[in-house]
């Protein structure tokens, strides 16, 4: 086999078709499909060459992403000559975003601009004639994913992996000078603070991947789950913010999912709403099964908004759902403030214990509505998200060189932590320096020589 | 006037470092060699400082030796110190240095020149190379002598046009005193190689009578001592040690006085320097803010006065040299026997080489050492080795003896060389390497002995102490991997004694290795010494046990770079058409027209998109053809 990596990407046009492709292809492509797709019913098969395999991707916390058609194409028979697996779901961005992330965790990186047609040409599948279309093909897609790329990191991001980059080879620079020059009398403070400094880069790396989360925000929106009994205006909150915001409510299409979803927008935000039905007051196994779909709605969403009827005391299934909002990002609504008021703002803090938003609204009378949006914008894009929002990572290859930059701090501390000399522990800086180079693209040789002259009097 | 003189399968010019090695491993590998020099008295001359390795250098000593070369023995029989440096870091990095007796190193390795059967050593000035039809035929003296040949090393080192400079003088000179060669350039730039200036320097060597050495610092050789060829697992030897001082206030501010009179700032000299070697003026300017700089003083040798300053090179004139000599403590009274110069000679730029270390555009042509840009003797013996070997392999018509970035260290020095050139002398470091912990000083043999010996250069007797290593190592390994020790209470107490955990169940040496704190000597103390083990065998097992988890990661790595490296560029491609690459990496690909894949993506201005459409283009020719 002519390449070891497993390369992914989307491989449909962005936008609002009615499917997404996400397409795999090298010999990690069979194991990323078995780990991350279930058919029916838990049960396991083989996949067949060339089938249509239906069943759902799920994430690595056992979260079903999306209803799925699977398709293995085994190598040589595929457009790569390799083994390739495309994955069907829905369309839009969330899915194919959603999954193609999911492979990359399972092993395989992003592949590069023109990579699926180059190897398919390597590999001897695609004819001679179209030799030059591929080769023009590679040169247009790397300069204009360098342009979109550039776009997309803004000085920000680029400005902030470039302070990295300077941290990391500066310490390299120490560590290295010491090795190198072991009679030289330098003065050596770097080298004791490693450890430290290690950790705070890598900190900062968690932070710029965290916006990559935030980024996935923006792409694709905040899912929200409305929780509360039976007619405390659960119906008339979504209607009500619906109306609001003129949203665009898109039914995905041809699904058999147990949810409706609507998206809604709050001030350019998408929201994307899951109403549930309701808990019913009675305390039967029925009743129990109800807050237990409520909490599983629950663990997937990004904000929950729970609805109380403050014209009625609380129940036992109120508390048993005000218990779980404590460990989610949430708001409690106190509806029905136009009728006699049973239960106040103060029972509903002492309840909620924390530090959990309260709004007053009615229904009925149309109050509070605003106040609602303000608290989702607020509670997003606000601070209540941390790290500021110069910069987010929004570009696949550049999470991903992200990530192996910090498994390679994290060997590094690793390696301090049992006394593995530095010359070894370096090994894995000159890892972090590459994978940050392979954003910024710069080489370590060149620019760790001169760091190394510019910083230190040596010679004879 | 040309006359006949006589004709050799491989001629070697130059009888530096790098001539040494090129014109012992032709003539070993069984091919009639001449090797001239300017002056026989100049062969192996350590020029500069009387030392041998040092970090990386060391492990280019260590590669010279286990493939068959000579500087490894020749540095084992004169040295008059030995240390080994970097012990309190990684195995990685440990690195040999030892101070040479200058002389002894000269007259050994002359002795050992003159003795090689089939090589024929000459004292005479190359003035002319002739090539007939692209080939390289034979060679011309000052004296009208003509030497027909099939092949031929370059290493004339520092002796190209060369000039000394010392503050306001200058003379067209080679190194102490020696004649310069001023006709060769011509000849090369007439066979159209570029030419470019380079420059370089060395303190004054002083009289260690006049030294005060109650106001220095000792620095004593190692108690056990590690010679640097793999032959000699041990030595006994009596040595001598260096000193240290160091610089202060009043030598900075002598310095700055006289700024006005150093060459490099009056604009005499128009050479370019190397960053990691500057003269002590040099660094006064750059790194104002340090107050004093150190010195080692080194002798030169056993039956001479003379020491070397390292720290101390300078190329400001005499007066002002022995001023600020003189307020380094313990030079109070200092006398200087010679001057501290800076040197400019003529080098090649080495992108006009291939990785063999021939010429791309003559063939049978080679060139080795300080002509390509490096600096430093082991540097030059590494080329030198390379070309000697390659010269052959060009006769024989066989494949060249190129080794890539993972097998050694004089493979990187190669690579960088050849693919990424010089614009200043090129020193080597361990940084430059991205497999360090696979180039190790200590498993040189292990890499190289192999490779020295299919090409006929490594002989029987070498070979076959290589290979009895290779068991007795094997062997080792297996018998801690099968000697399991079990919780007794003198082993919990032993373990307890080294700061050790206590083990809870029986657990082989193999695995008890692993422990950073547990060395080979605990598990000689706790399983029994193993029959006939040497020193060199131990520190192998050791070595090889110990980081066993970061030499497999990097195995990876070079697995994963060997892949690139193996997919071969045909000869011949010319980049200037081929659509999809950027404009600036056609340029630099018909530059360096790189051997294989890996090697055209390390060339500064070539990027990943580029490499991907060149290897769509390769593949579609293949098809093609």
């Amino acid at each position: 086999m002519l390449f070891e990596e497993t390369i992914a990407a989307i491989s449909t046009p962005p936008g609002q078709g009615g499917i997404g492709i996400v397409r795999i292809s090298g010999p990690k492509s069979l194991g990323i499909a078995r780990e991350i797709f279930v058919f029916p019913g838990d049960r396991v098969y083989p996949f067949r060459d060339r089938y249509l395999h239906y069943g759902k991707v799920r994430d690595n916390e056992n979260r079903i992403i999306d209803e799925v058609l699977l398709t293995y194409m085994k190598a040589p028979r595929s457009y790569t000559a390799e083994d390739v697996v495309e994955i069907h779901c829905h369309g839009g961005i969330i899915s194919v975003k959603r999954i193609l992330e999911e492979v990359i965790k399972n092993g395989a990186r992003p592949a590069q601009p023109g990579e699926f047609t180059k190897r398919a040409f390597l590999n001897g599948r695609i004819d001679l004639a179209q030799a030059e279309a591929v080769m023009d093909l590679i040169s247009a897609k790397t300069e204009r994913s360098a342009r979109v790329s550039v776009d997309q990191m803004g000085g920000g991001l680029s400005g902030r992996i470039r302070d990295i980059r300077e941290r990391l080879l500066n310490m390299m620079a120490h560590v290295e000078v010491t090795i190198d020059y072991p009679e030289e009398d330098i003065d050596e403070p770097m080298i004791s603070r490693m450890r430290e400094e290690t950790t705070e880069i890598s900190k900062e790396i968690e932070g710029l991947l965290k916006t990559a989360e935030e980024g996935k925000i923006i792409r694709q929106g905040i899912k929200a789950v409305i929780v509360g009994r039976t007619n405390v205006g659960k119906s008339s909150l979504l209607n009500a913010l619906l109306r609001e915001n003129r949203a665009i409510v898109t039914d995905i299409p041809g699904t058999t999912r147990d949810v409706i979803e609507d998206y809604i927008n709050i001030r350019g935000i998408a929201v994307r709403i899951v109403d549930t039905a309701g808990i019913r007051e009675t305390p039967d196994q029925i009743e129990m099964m109800g807050i237990e779909r409520s909490k599983k709605n629950m663990d997937d969403a990004d904000l929950v908004i729970m609805v109380l009827d403050s014209s009625a005391p609380l129940g036992y299934d109120d508390r048993q759902i005000m218990k779980y909002l404590r460990d989610k990002k949430s708001l409690v609504l106190l509806n029905k403030m136009d009728k006699e008021p049973l239960l106040t703002r103060e029972d509903v803090a002492v309840e909620l214990g924390g530090d959990i938003p309260i709004v007053n609204t009615s229904m009925t009378l149309g109050t509070g509505i605003d106040k609602v949006e303000d608290m989702i914008y607020k509670m997003f894009f606000e601070g209540e998200i941390e790290s500021g929002h110069d910069v987010t990572v929004t570009n696949f290859r550049h999470q991903d060189a992200l990530i192996r930059a910090h498994n390679h701090l994290a060997d590094i501390i690793e390696g301090l932590d049992t006394q593995i000399p530095l010359d070894i522990v370096s090994i894995d800086l000159r890892g972090a320096l590459d994978s940050l180079g392979s954003i910024t693209g710069e080489t370590v040789a060149d620019d760790l020589i001169h760091r190394i002259f510019s910083e230190f009097c040596l010679g004879k | 006037m040309e006359l006949f003189a006589g004709e050799y399968e491989v001629i070697v010019i130059g009888g530096g470092h790098a001539g040494c090695e090129a014109a012992l491993a032709a003539s070993r590998m069984g091919y009639s060699t001449a090797i001239f020099a300017t002056n026989l008295d100049n062969i192996a001359l350590l020029a500069c400082n009387p030392s041998i390795g040092g970090t990386s250098k060391g492990h280019l000593v260590r590669e010279v030796d286990a493939l068959g070369g000579q500087m490894g023995l020749n540095i084992d029989d004169s040295f008059i110190q030995i240390r080994m440096l970097n012990t309190g870091k990684g195995p990685a990095v440990h690195s040999l240095r030892a101070q040479a007796d200058k002389n002894d190193y000269h007259r050994i390795m002359k002795a050992t020149l003159e003795n090689q059967p089939g090589l024929s050593v000459i004292q005479g000035e190359i003035t002319e190379i002739k090539v007939k039809s692209g080939r390289v035929v034979g060679v011309v003296t000052d004296l009208g002598d003509y030497f027909a040949c099939r092949s031929a090393v370059v290493a004339t080192g520092v002796y190209l046009k060369s000039r000394i400079i010392i503050g306001e003088y200058s003379v067209n000179s080679g190194p102490s005193g020696f004649f310069p060669a001023n006709s060769l350039s011509n000849s090369l730039k007439d066979l159209g190689f570029t030419l470019q200036r380079f420059k370089t320097g060395t303190p004054a060597r002083i009289d260690g009578a006049t030294i005060n050495y109650d106001r220095m610092h000792v620095q004593p050789g190692d108690e056990v001592i590690i010679p640097f060829s793999f032959l000699n697992d041990t030595l006994a030897r009596e040595q001598i040690p260096c000193w240290l001082t160091y610089t202060n206030e009043k030598t900075h501010d002598i310095i700055r006085a006289n700024l006005h009179r150093a060459p490099m700032y009056s604009g005499e000299i128009e050479g370019i320097g190397a960053r990691y070697c500057p003269s002590v003026e040099d660094k006064v300017v750059r790194f104002a803010d340090k107050k004093s700089h150190q010195i080692f003083i080194e002798p030169e040798g056993r039956h001479t006065n003379e020491m070397y300053p390292q720290g101390l090179s300078t190329s400001m004139p005499m007066d002002i040299q022995r001023a600020m000599y003189r307020t380094v403590p313990g030079l109070e009274n200092v006398r200087i026997m010679r001057p501290a110069y800076a040197i400019e000679y003529d080098c090649i730029d080495s992108k006009e080489l291939k990785l063999s270390l021939e010429s791309k555009s003559i063939e049978g042509l080679f060139f080795a050492g300080q002509i390509n840009g490096s600096s430093g003797y082991e540097e030059a013996a590494g080329q030198g080795l390379i070309a000697g070997i390659n010269a052959v392999q060009y006769i024989r018509d066989k494949e060249p003896v190129i080794l890539d970035r993972s097998q050694g260290y004089i493979g990187v020095l190669v690579d960088d060389l050849v693919t990424k050139g010089t614009d200043e002398p090129y020193r080597m470091m361990t940084s430059r390497a991205e497999y360090r912990l696979l180039l190790r000083q200590d498993n040189a043999d292990m890499r190289l002995t192999k490779i020295g010996y299919d090409v006929g250069l490594v002989d029987e007797n070498r070979y076959d102490w290589f290979m009895r290593k290779y068991e007795r190592v094997e062997g080792e390994v297996n018998r801690l991997k099968d000697l399991i020790i079990s919780p007794t209470r003198e082993v919990l107490e032993y373990l307890e004694g080294r700061g050790s955990s206590a083990i809870k169940s029986g657990i082989s040496l193999y695995e008890l290795l692993k422990r950073p704190e547990i060395a080979y000597k605990d598990i000689e103390s706790l399983g029994g010494e193993a029959e006939g083990l040497l020193r060199q065998d131990k520190e192998q097992v050791e070595v090889s046990i110990k980081y066993e988890g970061y030499i497999d990661k990097q195995l990876r790595q070079a697995q994963q770079f060997k892949r690139l490296e193996s997919k071969r560029i045909p000869v011949g491609i010319d980049y200037t058409n081929i659509s999809g690459i950027r404009l600036e990496a056609r340029q630099k690909l018909n530059l360096v027209r790189p051997e294989s894949i890996g090697q055209a993506s390390r060339i500064s201005g070539v990027s990943p998109a580029d490499i991907s459409v060149l290897m769509v283009f390769l593949e579609k020719r293949r098809r093609e053809n």
